[in-house]
């Protein structure tokens, strides 16, 4: 959970006054909460710590940095994607 | 022996370490203080490449490794009661507490959800309401915001029915506690980037100050943490002592408002124990007086829990860069991460963790 993931905003909506957004983490979809970052628009970079966007970040270096994620195989432990599979226990919706 | 090629840019990866070798002419000691930056140096046997006399020191910079197993033991006492349903972030549910971890509370029939983000949790109370949801508020400072706000949702929405286990650390105290220490070998800092990205760099200001180390506010990836290390050997090297930001791509000076904004409402700074260190002053932060109904230490009557560590765990002095995990004698016997003794060996991110990972025992012993 120490780490934060370069992801792409692919929509932005209102959801009961929060501005969230679908993010794509190298094809990983997330819902992630944009309140922290509100200038942040459709196509950019930003990363992403606990499901919220905290600083907006440049294509290049968010890419470097996925790639980076991916060679190490940590980007699914790091979105939590193995976590549920592994202790059986079933992720939250 | 790590390799140069298993760096991302090999050259750059090169000519970093070049020019430290090159500038180096005395030895110098080096803290991390952010847990993806350790699993970094080790991974890529970073400390192996650096020229002798060019020592990293592994400081507490891993939120679930600090986090007190009093705290664990609250969670675990909360976890198991009838009716609640128990969030946590996924790397807190193997952390064992006195006797027992999260895993085995759901095995034994209570309702444990890892949980992606904190307002996953906040969901989750508003489609249960007849149901206690607690969730599981660690972290350092890049994490609070995203706690903060699920406490903020929770109030604004009127759930009742959500609480949270607030155990927050903050990394600018443990500095100053370590570099305040009489027993301290640290000549230079590496500060924790994302948690830069929330809060800034100034706060590390009067740090550089008041003890005269340089301080480089740096990323986790390798070419980053090695660039980091290059500026702080470069000034101390220099003689000079500055804060310097060697990770602007992502961390402004003034770091991120609106978070800020947030974490001054939810949050006040408060003393907190850290795992294997003890009671730093205000290193922390708590539910401030207006959410104090949100805290499920109150709201579960378990503020009076309070687990000593275990006397064979020399994890403190890893944390403050004394010894190195090899050098404990538990480390690799009685302390694996399969049965771990204490802070450093609970999480994947922790120093001890790190080194068993990477089979790390043929380090030398640091001369002191």
């Amino acid at each position: 959970m120490c780490l934060a993931v370069p992801g792409q905003i692919i929509d932005v909506r209102e959801e009961q006054g929060t501005r969230m957004a679908t993010i794509s983490f190298d094809g990983i979809h997330k819902d992630i909460c944009l309140a922290y970052l509100p200038d942040i628009e459709v196509g950019d970079y930003a990363i992403v710590h606990v499901g919220f966007a905290i600083s907006k970040v440049d294509e290049e270096s968010a890419l470097e940095t996925l790639q980076m994620f991916k060679d190490l195989g940590i980007l699914d432990e790091e979105l939590g994607v193995d976590a549920a599979e592994d202790s059986g226990i079933e992720a939250a919706p | 022996m790590k390799y140069l090629d298993e760096f991302n840019d090999p050259d750059l990866a090169r000519a970093l370490f070049d020019d430290i070798a090159r500038i180096t002419t005395q030895p110098w000691a080096i803290m991390e203080v952010c847990g993806g930056q350790t699993h970094s140096i080790i991974r890529n046997g970073i400390d192996q490449l650096l020229p002798d006399g060019i020592e990293l020191i592994h400081g507490p910079g891993c939120p679930v490794c600090v986090t007190p197993l009093g705290v664990i033991d609250k969670a675990l006492e909360i976890a198991a009661r009838p009716g609640v349903i128990f969030c946590s972030f996924g790397d807190m549910l193997r952390v064992p507490g006195s006797d027992r971890d999260l895993f085995q509370v759901k095995s034994e029939g209570g309702d444990v959800r890892v949980v992606y983000s904190p307002l996953d949790a906040v969901n989750l109370a508003a489609d249960h309401p007849d149901r206690d949801v607690v969730f599981f508020a660690i972290g350092f400072e890049t994490t609070a915001p995203a706690n903060a706000m699920a406490v903020h949702l929770a109030d604004q929405r009127g759930l009742t029915n959500f609480s949270v286990l607030v155990s927050h650390v903050l990394v600018p105290p443990a500095i100053e506690a370590i570099a305040s220490s009489p027993t301290t070998r640290v000549d230079g800092f590496l500060a924790a980037g994302h948690v830069c990205s929330v809060m800034g760099t100034r706060q590390y200001a009067p740090l550089v100050e008041r003890f005269g180390v340089p301080i480089v506010v740096t990323g986790f990836e390798p070419l980053d943490v090695l660039e980091g290390i290059r500026r702080v050997v470069q000034q101390l090297e220099a003689g000079v002592a500055e804060l310097d930001n060697a990770y602007a791509r992502v961390v402004s000076d003034e770091g991120n408002s609106a978070a800020q904004r947030m974490l001054d409402d939810v949050f006040e700074v408060c003393d907190r124990q850290w795992r294997g260190i003890g009671e730093i002053p205000r290193s922390g932060w708590k539910l401030a007086e207006r959410y104090a109904h949100f805290d499920a230490e109150t709201r579960f009557g378990v503020s009076e829990i309070d687990t000593p560590e275990s006397e064979l765990c020399r994890s403190g002095e890893v944390l403050q860069g004394l010894i190195k995990p090899h050098e404990c004698a538990a480390f690799g016997e009685e302390c694996t991460p399969r049965t771990p003794l204490g802070a450093t060996m609970v999480s994947s991110e922790g120093a001890c963790a790190a080194y068993f990972q990477y089979r790390r025992l043929d380090v030398p012993v640091a001369v002191e």
